[in-house]
C-alpha cells in the first residue's frame, strides 16, 4: 500500500487506483463528473484536478487530473491549495455558461450531482452574459426524458451506453460547444439496460419518464431497501413512493450483485403495481360469472365454509412469492398437498440448480463473472432472462483487454487508453443458442442450434474433456466446433459455463453441469453459473421441490389455493380444461389475469412493494425486500391472507383475528424450524426487533418536511403514522438512516452528496462492500462432489419459446410504459419453412390450439436452424407454451407487419 | 548558396517530380543504401546522431520519438507496426507540407520507406487534408510508380522488408492534426484527442505501435541517411541542424515559404526574403510559428529561428511560418478572429476548451465592438490562467489557443483599454 502526502498528511492508499479513487475511498471530498466507478476515468470534465508537487522543495505544483493521476509511493498532493480551488471554480463556472438553471422544474433537482457538485466548489456568482447554447431534444422511448439543454458535456451517458452496455443507438454528435448526445433519429432506445443512463447521467439530460409523469422530489419519496422480482437474479433496488403509489425504482448498490446497474426491466418494471388490473379488494363470483365485492371477513368465511366442505385441498405455490407466503400456504394445506407452483419440468431444471447449488462447483457473483475470461453460454438466453447477467459477461469479455494493458503497464481505470489498445480484442465468448442474441457482437464463436443439438454439444464438450462416454450417443469424432471451444475453455485461466432454464430443456444444463464438473477436474477456478426461472425459484425450490403441479391437479382436489400464479402461462394449451375442473378455486394474487378469472374467490395480495418478504436468487443467496408503504384497504401480505384463512378455518376469523396473525418475522422463525437448510433467511436483515440507538430505520428523508402537509387538504390534523409492526423500519421520517445496514437503507444521502454518487459514503472502498454489512446471505453451503449427469431422452421438439425482456415476466408485463415494448406475437422461421407455408417477412400465419386461434407475423430468419421455430414467450402466445409443434397456415387478410419485435409508437413528444 | 536539401526539386517554375526525376537526382540512394543493408538500429542511430526535431510544431528529437517504439515481437506482440505521415496542415498561415507534397512527393515516401524501416512498420498512412487535392493526386501517382519498382510493397527491393503506404484523406478538422486525435479519425472515430501516457510509440493507431511525424521531419529523412548526422547538422547556423522551410504572410511585399537554415533571423526571412512590409504598413508584431504561437513583435526581430531561442523570447518557433500584423489591422480584432477559429475547432471533449475558448471570444467580439469593459480583461486574464497551461486541458489545443491572447494582452493591451474606452475600435481593418 503506497503512502501519498494530501495538504501535508500522509494517507495509505490501495495500491493501483488513482488518485480521486484514493480520495474517495479515504473521505476526501473531491468534485467530479466524468470519472465513474464501474467505467473508470477519461479525464474530459477536469473537475478533480488537484496540484502535484514534483517533491518537498516544489512550492508551485501543477494541476494534474486525480482521475488521471496515479498514486504512488511518496507522490505529493495538494487539494486544498489555492491554485486547485480556483482551477476548480473556474470548470464549474465554464461548466455552467450555458446550463438553463432550470432546477426548480428539473427532474434531477435535489438529487443532482452537478448542483451537489457547484455547492462543493463554491462557485457561485455568474460573470457571463452572453446567450446560452440550445438544443432540440429527441423522443427516446417511453422510459426516458431527453433534456440536452442541461447537458454538462461529461461524456457519461456515451461511455456508458456504447463502451460499457454495448449500444449502437446513442452517440456524441458534433463538435466544440455543440456536442450533442442522443440518437441519429427520434426513436426508443434499444438497449435493455438504457434505463441506467438516469443514474449516470450527472445532471437531468436523461430522465426516468416513468417518475415524471407524477413528478417528486427526492425528499419527499417514502423508500425501502426492495429486491428486484423481475427475475432470478436479485438485483437490489430502491422503489420509492408517494401518497401510496410507485413514483421511481432505482439502483441499490450491491458489490456482489448488481454493483450500479440494473436493467429495464427491473428499473420500469414495478408500474404493475398500479397497473388498472390491480386487484384493489376480494371478490366472489357470482352465477352470472361477475365478481361481487365483499370485504375481507366476508371472502374469508366463505372460504372457510368451502375448507369445512372439502375433502381435498391442494395449494399451489408460487416461484414469484415470498418464502414466507409459501411457507404459509404450506401450512395451511400440509406439505402433502402443497406444490411449488412450478410446472414439472421447471422442477426438474431447478433441481439441477439445486444440485450444482449444494455441490462443489464455484457459482459466482454477478460481480465474480467480470473476472472470467472464457465463457460458454450454453442455450440461455441470457439478455433476456437475466439480463443484469448479460451486462456482466459483456465486462467479462474485457478480461483480455485487461491483459493487455497489465503488459503495456496502462492502468485499468484509464478507460480509454485500455479501450484503444485492446480495441476488438476480447476474452473468449462462445455463444450456443437458438436465436440471435445481443451478446453475439462480442462473442468469440457464435453456434445457433436447436435446443437438443446445444444439450448434444455441450454433452460432447464434456465428453471430450473428460474423456469418458457419458454421453449415450457414439459420437467418438470430435467435430472442429467442439474442438475449438474445448481449447478456448482448456486455456482459460478462469473458465465459466453458464446455462439456464430458458429453453426448458434439462439436457441443456445437464450438460452445463458435466462441462463444469470435466473442466474442474484440471481448474478449480471453475465457474457454472445457472439461470433460474423466476425472482424465487430456488428459494421455493429449497422450500420444498417434491410436489407435482400437474400431480396435484389430477388428483381431483375440492379445493384449490392459488397463491400468486397465474396458471394460464404454465399450463399453455391445457389451461382452461385442467382449471375447469377445479370445484372451489381461491386465488390471492396483486393483478387479474387468467387465474383469477377462473376463480370461485379472489383476494388482493400485497406486491412485493407493500410486504417484507425473502427471495432466493440463482446463487441461493437470500436476501429480503421491505416494504415500502402500507397496503391500502383489505389488501395485505399474502402470508397473512393465508394465515387468516387459517385462523379463519378454526373460526377465530370473527374474534380480533388480525392480532393473532403471526408477523413476517414469526413465519420466517416457524419455516426455518421445519427446513433447516433455510436457517440462514433469518440473517438476511436484522429482525423486526433491531434498533440503532433504539431508533428504527425510517423510510423517509429526515427533508421530508412535505409530510405534515400531504392530507392537509382533509384535515390540518396530521394522522398518526402508520406503525410497522413487522420490520425494523418505520414508516415515517423519524429514526436512523445512515448508520444502518444496507437490507434496512431506505436510501443512500450523505451530507453535500444527495445525488446516488453519495454512494462511496458507504463503502469500505471504491467499488467495495457496504459498510453497515451487505444484504443477504448465501444459503447453501458448497461441499458435495457431483457426479456428471448421464444424457436424458432427447427430445426433438423444435417449438422454441424465445423470451423477450419486455413482456416474458408475468408481472412487469403489465407496467404501462413497459408494455409498450412487448413484441407483437411473431413466428421465426427459416426461409425453408416460410417458402414451404408460401409466406415471407411481415406476413401473417395463423395456428389452431385448444386455446383458440393464434395470428403471428413472419419473421424469416436463416441463421435459425432450419426446422426450429420460434415465438413469443409473451401473454398473447400463452397458449402455446408446452406445445412441441404447431400447424401453420397463411393469413391472407393480414396487413404487413415487417417488424413485430418494434412497438408501434408516436416518435414525438412534442405536441407542436 | 546555402544548401536546399528539401527544396533542390522544387523550383517555381517546375512541375512535380516523377519518379525518373526523382531518381535521377539521387532519390531513393537512401532507400537502397539502407533497406537490407543497413540493419534499423543503425539507422536509428544515424537519425539520433542528426539531432533531427520534428518539424510540425513541437521540435521534439525525431530520434528520441522513435526510440520509444517497442523492438517488434511477432510473438508476444503480433500485429502491424505503423507510420503515419500528418500531413493535416491546417495551422492558419502555414503551407509548407503543401509545397513538399505538391512538387516533390517521392521525397516524403523516400523518408516514410526509410522510416518505416527503421522502426519495422509495415504500414503506412498519409493523413491529408482534403482541401489538398492537388497534393493527394500527386501522392497516390507517385505512391503507385514507387510499388510499380518495388520501392513499396512486399519485400522491398528484394529485402524482406515490406511496407505498405496509403493516402487518408482526412475528414477536416482542426485538432486532427493534434496525433492522437488523427490516429482516433484514422480509425474512424471521434476526432478527440487521447490521454497520454499510453504514447502512440505504445499504443497507437488500433492499439498498435505507431509514430506520427509531420511531412517535413520525413522528408529529411533520406537527406540524413545519404548524406550523414554531421552533414545535417551543419546545414543549421545555431544548435539545431538542417534546414527549414519558413514562411511568411501578411502585409509583406513578397509572401511565401523559403528553405532556410535553421537559425536564419526573423529579420532576413521578413525583410531579405519577403521583401519587408508593403508600403504605408509598419510592423506591429507577429506570430513567429502559426496562429497557435505567442505573439513577438520588432525587438524579437534578430533572433535566429530555432527552437531555444524564440522560446526564450516567450512564443515557440511552431511551424516557422510567420504571420505578421501590421500597424494598420486592429490586433484585438485578430485575436479575436483567432479565437473564433480555435473556439470553433474545438472537439468538444475537455470543459476549459469547449466552453471557455467560445467565451473568451464572446469577450473579444464584445470588445471589438466597442462593447468591452474593463471586468472583461480580468476575466480574460483568468481564463487564460484556466485554459493556457499544459495539463489543465486534455491536449495542446486550447493552451495554443490561449498563445496569440496572452502575448496579445502583454504587447497590446494599450489597445484593448483603448477600445473599452473609446467604446469602438479605431482601426482601418477591424478583423473580427
Amino acid at each position: 500500500m503506497p503512502t501519498i502526502k494530501v495538504d501535508g498528511q500522509d494517507l495509505e492508499v490501495k495500491a493501483g487506483v488513482n488518485l480521486l479513487e484514493a480520495l474517495l475511498s479515504a473521505g476526501i471530498d473531491l468534485p467530479y463528473f466524468c470519472w465513474h466507478p464501474a467505467m473508470g476515468s477519461v479525464g474530459a470534465c477536469r473537475q478533480c484536478a488537484v496540484v502535484q508537487y514534483a517533491n518537498d522543495e516544489d512550492t508551485r505544483g501543477r494541476i494534474v487530473m486525480g482521475c488521471m493521476t496515479p498514486v504512488t509511493e511518496g507522490a505529493m498532493f495538494s487539494v486544498q491549495t489555492e491554485n486547485a480551488v480556483m482551477f476548480r471554480d473556474s470548470v464549474i463556472e465554464n461548466l455552467m455558461l450555458n446550463h438553463p438553471h432550470d432546477c426548480p422544474v428539473c427532474e434531477e433537482g435535489g438529487e443532482c450531482h452537478l448542483q451537489d457538485m457547484t455547492v462543493m466548489v463554491g462557485h457561485s456568482s455568474r460573470r457571463y452574459e452572453g446567450k446560452k447554447t440550445t438544443f432540440n431534444n429527441q423522443y427516446l422511448g417511453p422510459f426516458i426524458g431527453h433534456e440536452m439543454n442541461r447537458c454538462i458535456t461529461c461524456y457519461r451517458c456515451v461511455r456508458y451506453y456504447q463502451d460499457y452496455s454495448g449500444g449502437h443507438d446513442l452517440s456524441a454528435f458534433a463538435s466544440r460547444d455543440r456536442v450533442f448526445f442522443g440518437r441519429s433519429d427520434d426513436g426508443v432506445l434499444e438497449n435493455e439496460f438504457a434505463g441506467n443512463l438516469v443514474e449516470v447521467c450527472p445532471t437531468g439530460v436523461f430522465t426516468d419518464k416513468t417518475l415524471s409523469k407524477h413528478y417528486t422530489r427526492k425528499w419527499d419519496l417514502q423508500s425501502a431497501p426492495t429486491v428486484c422480482t423481475g427475475c432470478a437474479l436479485g438485483c437490489n433496488t430502491y422503489t420509492s413512493e408517494r401518497y401510496g403509489q410507485i413514483r421511481r425504482v432505482h439502483n441499490r448498490y450491491h458489490h456482489e450483485v448488481n454493483g450500479y446497474f440494473l436493467c429495464d426491466r427491473g428499473r420500469f418494471g414495478a408500474g404493475y403495481v398500479s397497473s388498472n388490473r390491480r386487484i384493489p379488494q376480494s371478490g366472489i363470483r357470482n352465477a352470472g360469472g361477475l365478481y361481487d365485492p365483499v370485504n375481507l371477513e366476508a371472502a374469508i368465511s366463505k372460504i372457510t365454509e368451502m375448507i369445512s366442505s372439502s375433502a381435498k385441498i391442494v395449494g399451489i405455490g408460487s416461484p414469484r412469492a415470498s418464502l414466507e407466503a409459501n411457507h404459509a400456504l404450506r401450512d395451511l394445506v400440509g406439505s402433502e398437498n402443497y406444490c411449488n407452483g412450478m410446472t414439472d419440468t421447471d422442477r426438474e431444471l431447478h433441481g439441477i440448480i439445486l444440485d450444482a447449488l449444494s455441490s462443489d462447483l464455484v457459482t459466482p457473483t454477478l460481480a465474480d463473472i467480470e473476472d472470467y475470461d472464457a465463457i460458454l453460454v450454453l442455450g440461455e438466453d441470457v439478455t433476456n432472462h437475466a439480463p443484469r447477467l448479460a451486462l456482466s459477461i459483456r465486462q467479462a469479455t474485457r478480461n483480455r483487454s485487461a491483459e493487455m494493458a497489465d503488459a503495456t503497464q496502462i492502468a485499468l481505470w484509464h478507460d480509454a487508453a485500455v479501450r484503444e489498445l485492446a480495441q476488438h480484442d476480447r476474452s473468449s465468448l462462445i455463444v450456443a443458442t437458438p436465436v440471435e442474441d445481443r451478446l453475439d457482437e462480442v462473442a468469440s464463436q457464435v453456434l445457433r442450434l436447436k435446443p437438443s443439438d446445444i444439450s448434444q454439444l455441450g454433452f460432447d464438450i464434456a465428453e471430450s474433456l473428460s474423456n469418458s462416454s457419458l454421453s449415450d450417443s457414439n459420437s467418438s469424432e470430435t467435430s472442429a466446433e467442439t474442438a475449438s471451444i474445448v481449447t478456448a475453455l482448456t486455456n482459460a485461466k478462469r473458465p465459466l459455463i453458464v446455462s439456464g432454464t430458458s429453453l426448458q430443456n434439462a439436457n441443456i444444463m445437464k450438460a452445463a453441469v458435466n462441462v463444469a464438473l470435466a473442466l474442474k477436474t484440471n481448474n478449480p477456478e471453475t465457474g457454472l453459473f445457472l439461470c433460474a426461472s423466476e425472482c424465487n425459484s430456488v428459494g421455493v425450490a429449497i422450500l420444498d421441490n417434491q410436489g407435482s403441479l400437474t400431480g396435484l391437479l389430477a388428483s381431483e382436489p375440492d379445493m384449490v389455493v392459488l397463491l400468486e400464479n397465474d396458471l394460464a402461462p404454465r399450463l399453455g394449451q391445457g389451461f382452461e380444461s385442467q382449471v375447469s375442473k377445479i370445484a372451489n378455486l381461491v386465488v390471492i394474487d396483486h393483478l387479474d389475469n387468467a387465474s383469477t378469472s377462473a376463480s370461485h374467490i379472489v383476494l388482493p395480495a400485497a406486491t412485493f412493494a407493500e410486504a417484507e418478504g425473502t427471495y432466493v436468487n440463482n446463487e441461493g443467496r437470500a436476501q429480503r425486500s421491505m416494504a415500502v408503504y402500507k397496503p391500502k384497504g383489505d389488501i395485505q401480505a399474502s402470508y397473512h391472507l393465508m394465515d387468516a384463512i387459517q385462523l379463519g378455518a378454526k373460526g377465530v376469523i370473527n374474534d380480533g383475528a388480525s392480532t393473532e396473525l403471526r408477523s413476517s418475522t414469526e413465519i420466517r422463525h416457524d419455516l426455518v424450524n421445519q427446513h433447516p437448510v433455510l436457517r440462514g433467511i433469518i440473517d438476511a436483515a436484522p429482525e423486526a426487533d433491531f434498533r440503532i440507538e433504539g431508533s428504527k430505520s425510517s423510510r423517509m428523508t429526515h427533508r421530508a418536511s412535505g409530510r405534515t402537509a400531504m392530507l392537509a387538504n382533509i384535515s390540518v390534523h396530521e394522522p398518526k403514522q402508520p406503525v410497522d409492526s413487522e420490520s425494523a423500519m418505520a414508516f415515517t421520517m423519524e429514526g436512523v438512516q445512515q448508520q444502518t445496514p444496507a437490507s434496512l437503507r431506505a436510501y443512500t444521502w450523505s451530507p453535500g452528496w444527495n445525488s446516488n454518487q453519495s454512494i462511496h459514503k458507504f463503502q469500505s472502498e471504491i467499488g467495495g462492500s457496504d459498510t453497515g454489512g451487505d444484504t443477504g446471505v448465501i444459503l447453501i453451503a458448497p461441499n458435495e462432489s457431483l457426479t456428471p449427469y448421464t444424457i436424458g431422452q432427447i427430445d426433438r421438439g423444435t417449438l422454441v419459446a424465445k423470451l423477450h425482456i419486455f413482456g416474458s415476466d408475468e408481472l412487469s408485463a403489465n407496467s404501462e410504459e413497459l408494455s409498450q415494448l412487448i413484441p407483437r406475437p411473431y413466428i421465426r422461421l427459416s426461409s425453408l419453412n416460410a417458402n414451404a407455408l408460401g409466406v415471407s417477412n411481415g406476413d401473417g400465419v395463423s395456428c389452431q390450439t385448444q386455446g383458440g386461434e393464434l395470428q403471428m407475423a413472419v419473421i424469416v430468419d436463416d441463421n435459425l436452424p432450419v426446422d426450429c421455430m420460434v415465438y413469443p414467450r409473451i401473454p398473447a402466445t400463452a397458449q402455446l407454451n408446452g406445445i412441441e409443434s404447431i400447424e401453420l397456415s397463411k393469413i391472407t387478410e393480414w396487413v404487413s407487419d415487417l417488424n413485430p419485435l418494434s412497438p408501434k409508437l408516436i416518435t414525438t413528444d412534442r405536441t407542436s | 548558396m546555402t544548401e536546399t536539401p528539401l527544396t533542390r526539386n522544387i523550383a517555381p517554375d517546375k512541375g512535380p517530380t516523377d519518379l525518373a526525376a526523382y531518381e535521377a537526382n539521387g532519390g531513393y540512394d537512401a532507400v537502397r543504401k539502407s533497406v537490407g543493408q543497413s540493419t534499423p538500429d543503425d539507422v536509428l542511430e544515424i537519425i539520433k546522431d542528426s539531432n533531427l526535431r520534428g518539424r510540425g510544431g513541437a521540435g521534439f528529437p525525431t530520434g528520441m520519438k522513435w526510440s520509444f517504439v517497442p523492438k517488434p515481437d511477432p510473438v508476444q506482440s503480433p500485429g502491424h507496426r505503423y507510420l503515419v505521415a500528418n500531413a493535416d496542415e491546417m495551422e492558419p498561415g502555414t503551407f509548407k507540407d503543401r509545397l513538399l507534397m505538391e512538387f516533390d512527393p517521392h521525397q516524403l515516401i523516400e523518408g516514410m520507406v526509410l522510416s518505416a524501416y527503421t522502426l519495422s512498420a509495415d504500414v503506412g498512412y498519409i493523413f491529408i487534408r482534403d482541401e489538398y487535392h492537388v497534393a493527394i493526386k500527386r501522392l497516390r501517382d507517385a505512391i503507385k510508380e514507387a510499388e510499380n519498382k518495388n520501392l513499396l510493397g512486399d519485400r522491398i527491393l528484394g529485402s524482406d522488408f515490406n511496407f505498405h503506404l496509403y493516402v487518408h484523406i482526412s475528414a477536416g478538422r482542426y485538432i486532427c492534426g493534434e496525433e492522437t486525435a488523427l490516429l482516433n479519425s484514422l480509425e474512424g472515430k471521434r476526432a478527440t484527442p487521447r490521454a497520454k501516457p499510453p504514447f502512440p510509440q505504445v499504443s497507437g493507431l488500433w492499439g498498435r505501435p505507431t509514430i506520427v511525424n509531420n511531412v517535413e521531419t520525413l522528408c529529411n529523412i533520406p537527406h540524413i541517411i545519404a548524406n550523414g548526422p554531421d552533414w545535417f547538422k551543419s546545414l543549421g547556423l545555431g544548435s539545431d541542424g538542417g534546414t527549414k522551410l519558413f514562411g511568411a504572410s501578411g502585409r509583406v511585399k513578397n509572401p511565401g515559404c523559403w528553405e532556410l537554415p535553421m537559425g536564419t533571423t526573423i529579420r532576413e526571412i521578413l525583410e531579405e526574403r519577403a521583401g519587408g512590409m508593403k508600403d504605408g504598413y509598419g510592423l506591429k508584431g507577429f506570430l513567429p510559428g502559426g496562429a497557435s504561437t505567442d505573439f513577438l513583435v520588432a525587438e524579437h526581430l534578430d533572433l535566429p529561428m530555432e527552437y531555444e531561442s524564440i522560446m526564450k523570447a516567450g512564443s515557440r518557433m511552431g511551424t516557422g511560418t510567420m504571420i505578421i500584423l501590421d500597424d494598420r489591422t486592429c490586433p484585438v480584432g485578430m485575436i479575436a478572429n483567432l479565437e473564433k477559429f480555435f473556439a470553433r475547432e474545438s472537439c468538444g471533449f475537455c470543459t476549459p476548451c469547449r466552453e471557455g475558448l467560445p467565451w473568451v471570444q464572446q469577450i473579444l467580439d464584445g470588445i471589438e465592438a466597442g462593447e468591452g469593459s474593463l471586468r472583461d480583461i480580468e476575466i480574460l486574464e483568468r481564463q487564460s490562467q484556466f485554459i493556457g497551461a499544459i495539463g489543465n486541458t486534455h491536449c495542446a489545443h486550447a493552451p495554443g489557443a490561449m498563445e496569440p491572447l496572452v502575448s496579445g494582452l502583454k504587447y497590446f493591451r494599450d489597445d484593448f483599454i483603448s477600445h473599452i474606452e473609446n467604446k469602438q475600435c479605431q482601426y482601418a481593418v477591424g478583423g473580427a
